[in-house]
């Protein structure tokens, strides 16, 4: 037993030190200084933009929402030349000390991501005039209710009904149990227009076969359904997607971020059923791409990208951004490994749905539209 | 320690009492069996009784000197030097040729160590990189601010283990101090002073109600109170979410309350441009109060009897199970308090995660305190600085901002383990010198 110990110990040794006899660079001042102004020597024109991105609890490794506006956030430094920085919070409480920690940091663009920071970027708007920011999912409200508009805040929306009801109208198809389900993390419109748009393409695929395929989890004349409570405990979406399951569900489709993920992972130990991903491609971000029908795309992280560009040609306006079918803000994801599966008659069908809800011939109606 | 040990040694009526009393068990050896034995035989309550292996834990604990506790600090910041340097991807790039030029790596290495603690300490005390001066010192005012719940709940549950019970239930305490408080500031329309007072009133008796439910849930029917807490705060999540979406608490903004009026706000202490609180202040006052009561007044004798051995406590005729509940609704009026700092304080509004971590943080500062209100209020500006540092951290040395909370388990694990943090700094064993003392004089 020790011996053993003692024979690993030796071998991560010489593994550790074979490992350190690489050849070292050409002297290079740019890689020795390591500080944090290399970013303006490559990319090319510079700008004094300063774009920030403050993430809700999810973080921003959540393989969905944050992630998404991160990687615009990213895409903006290399792409434009900007300056960023970004930081984590952990529950509300960290709004607004961290959008205060990006204005202490020179940020002259500040995205909040996520509806949860409405009031912070709102208060933070008002208080700081020469600063713009940019909020992903929500405008803003007074007191009483009433949308306003500020001068220096940009809302970054999404009629995700749209492609919602594609994803809805595709899993109906898929379903073999006859019954699907959905579920969000909160009860807040940007999760709820989802659940919406599923309600009605699932209506849609039973008035098009005269089917009655069942969706669980969301009544829409109601405005109610299941919620796991939060965007980042993903047990409570594993559980509740044992759930649905013992309710004969097959396809899940979960609305929650990464709480998506305990989806996932409840299908895996079933050994059968699939869901639909949302925000992001989940093929490509989650480990369960076998598992994800399709994904209902949010283009968090063009919205993103293309308000830190507004900054950098001076051409920032504080109306809103709606991503809709029509301008690609917000789709349906390929397949992926589901490509066959699909019946063509299906994905035809699709293609007609979504050439008439671009051209306004069919309008997904939702309260929790933009 | 040395100024705890004072009232220790005197009774209720202030005399003169062996030294042989509770608090000298602690720096004995746990597993003597001549400590353990004395508890063991006879419980004429056992239903009331913490498992004595917990409670020579929680006793070694708040028994650790001043030394061990900077020593441990000293200690985390070498461990979390480490986790620096694991994060750093220019570092792990010079890692890659170190026999060949090892100084690049420990250049890189001081490089990274050096910027993010500098960088927490510019976000924790003071800013001198900021323009402006009320930038810089803008950061110490963060801290305090943020240690004011912490303190808050941390002497809520350090009250508790003073009485041999683990209160694991703040954040359910304070969900529902939150919960009253915020009620009270929205919806009531009252005078300025009166109106403040009366939210933190409300949090404090919220926070009692939810402490009180596991304290007659263990005094009447000896359910652990460490289960019952645990329970509680899932429940009291849930409460909230559900609350948010109903009646009086629906606003504008689905999940939060409508924003407390501005007569039911803590008054700011330094102007608009900082978040520090009148609950700094008012941490510090309870802190002062709280040392009052449980080193001076006859219910605090009574506590810490109760803390010491309720066998005894109770055979020498006090009502264990009331000071059980009575501990209990008092560490929960303190985390309630807590709960009045988020929603009368920094946030002004109720929202689904106004309590963050701080129920369970507040754990961990009441254990680096050692139980004692003013080793829990420093303790509690420790952590504040360390979360206020950690926000700059992150920002402006990309150091990962939950290095803070490794920090402070790192902390709390060597307290918990002092022989570790003694042989790290060679100390000398505790009591070894003074005990030979006490017992030739005894």
């Amino acid at each position: 037993m020790k011996k053993s110990i003692l024979g690993a110990a030796t071998m991560a040794v010489a593994a550790l030190t074979l490992a350190a006899c690489g050849q070292a660079p050409a002297d290079d001042p740019t890689t020795t200084d390591g500080g944090g102004e290399e970013t303006s020597a490559e990319g090319g024109e510079t700008s004094d933009v300063k774009a920030c991105l403050i993430s809700d609890a999810g973080g921003f490794q959540d393989q969905s929402f944050n992630q998404a506006g991160f990687e615009g956030l990213e895409r903006a430094e290399s792409e434009l030349g900007v300056e960023i920085n970004s930081i984590e919070s952990a529950s509300d409480a960290d709004f607004a000390p961290n959008i205060d920690a990006m204005i202490q940091d020179g940020c002259t663009y500040i995205v909040g991501a996520g509806f949860l920071l409405e009031n912070a970027i709102q208060a933070a708007a008002e208080a700081n005039p020469d600063i713009n920011f940019g909020l992903v999912d929500s405008g803003f409200s007074d007191d009483d209710f009433n949308p306003i508009e500020l001068d220096n805040a940009k809302p970054l929306l999404f009629n995700t009904s749209e492609a919602a009801f594609l994803g809805g109208y595709v899993a109906a198809a898929m379903s073999e149990t006859g019954t699907i389900a959905t579920y969000g993390g909160m009860a807040i419109p940007s999760v709820q227009i989802f659940m919406d748009g599923y309600v009605d393409g699932v209506a849609q695929y039973n008035e098009d076969t005269g089917s009655a395929v069942q969706l669980l989890g969301w009544d829409k004349e109601a405005q109610e359904g299941d919620f796991t409570g939060d965007f980042d405990n993903q047990a409570n979406g594993q559980n509740l997607t044992n759930t649905f399951l013992a309710q004969g569900a097959d396809i899940i489709l979960p609305v929650a971020g990464p709480v998506g993920l305990g989806t996932g992972a409840a299908l895996e130990a079933n050994g059968s059923g699939a869901m639909v991903w949302v925000d992001s491609d989940g093929y490509l971000t989650t480990d369960y791409g076998s598992l994800i029908i399709t994904s209902v795309l949010k283009e968090i992280g063009a919205s993103v990208f293309d308000s830190i560009e507004e900054q950098v040609n001076g051409s920032f306006s504080n109306e809103p951004y709606v991503g809709t079918l029509e301008n690609g803000g917000v789709s349906l994801a390929e397949f992926h490994d589901f490509e066959g599966q699909v019946p063509q008659e299906v994905v035809d069908r699709v293609g007609e749905l979504q050439e008439q809800i671009i051209s306004g011939e069919l309008v997904i109606e939702s309260p929790n539209a933009p | 320690m040395t100024q705890d040990e004072g009232p220790e040694k005197r009774g209720a009526a202030g005399e003169p009492v062996e030294p042989h009393d509770g608090e000298r068990r602690a720096d004995r050896d746990p597993a003597d069996p001549e400590n353990l034995q004395s508890r063991d035989d006879d419980q004429p309550a056992p239903a009331l009784t913490t498992s004595s292996r917990m409670q020579d834990a929680l006793r070694s604990m708040m028994s650790s000197s001043v030394l061990i506790t900077v020593g441990a600090v000293v200690l985390a910041l070498a461990v979390g030097s480490v986790l620096i340097l694991a994060g750093d991807t220019d570092v792990q790039a010079t890692l890659g040729y170190f026999f060949q030029r090892p100084g690049d790596f420990f250049g890189e290495a001081w490089r990274a160590i050096s910027e993010s603690y500098i960088a927490l300490f510019q976000g924790a005390i003071y800013d001198s990189e900021a323009t402006t001066p009320e930038r810089r010192i803008r950061p110490l005012t963060e801290t305090l601010t943020i240690a004011a719940p912490l303190i808050f709940a941390g002497l809520g549950i350090g009250l508790t283990f003073r009485v041999g019970l683990f209160n694991i239930g703040g954040q359910s305490q304070l969900v529902l101090g939150a919960v009253l408080g915020a009620w009270v500031g929205f919806a009531l329309n009252l005078p300025p002073f009166v109106h403040v007072a009366l939210v933190v009133l409300a949090a404090a008796l919220g926070g009692a109600i939810a402490g009180a439910i596991p304290g007659v849930l263990k005094a009447r029917f000896g359910a652990h109170e460490v289960i019952s807490t645990i329970m509680l705060n899932n429940t009291s999540r849930y409460f909230l979410l559900w609350l948010l979406g109903t009646g009086a608490f629906i606003s504008a903004t689905p999940q939060v309350s409508p924003g407390l009026a501005e007569t039911a706000r803590l008054p700011l202490l330094l102007g608009g441009s900082f978040r520090l609180h009148l609950g700094f202040v008012l941490a510090l006052l309870t802190a002062v109060a709280l040392w009052w009561l449980v080193e001076r007044s006859v219910l605090g004798f009574q506590m810490r009897a109760v803390g010491a051995n309720p066998e005894a406590a109770g055979t020498a005729g006090m009502s264990v199970r009331k000071i059980l509940v009575v501990s209990m609704a008092l560490s929960g009026a303190l985390c309630g308090l807590a709960g009045a700092m988020q929603v009368a304080g920094t946030e002004g509004k109720l929202t689904s995660s106004v309590y963050g971590t701080i129920g369970f943080d507040a754990i961990t500062v009441a254990l680096l305190g050692r139980s004692r209100p003013f080793g829990t209020v420093l303790a509690g500006i420790l952590f504040g600085a360390l979360a206020a540092g950690g926000r700059i951290m992150a920002s402006r040395a990309g150091t990962e901002a939950e290095l803070v909370t490794v920090l402070q388990a790192v902390i709390v694990l060597l307290i918990a383990a002092p022989p570790l943090v003694r042989s790290v700094f060679r100390l000398p064993e505790p009591g070894t010198s003074r005990r030979r003392v006490k017992e030739a004089t005894a």
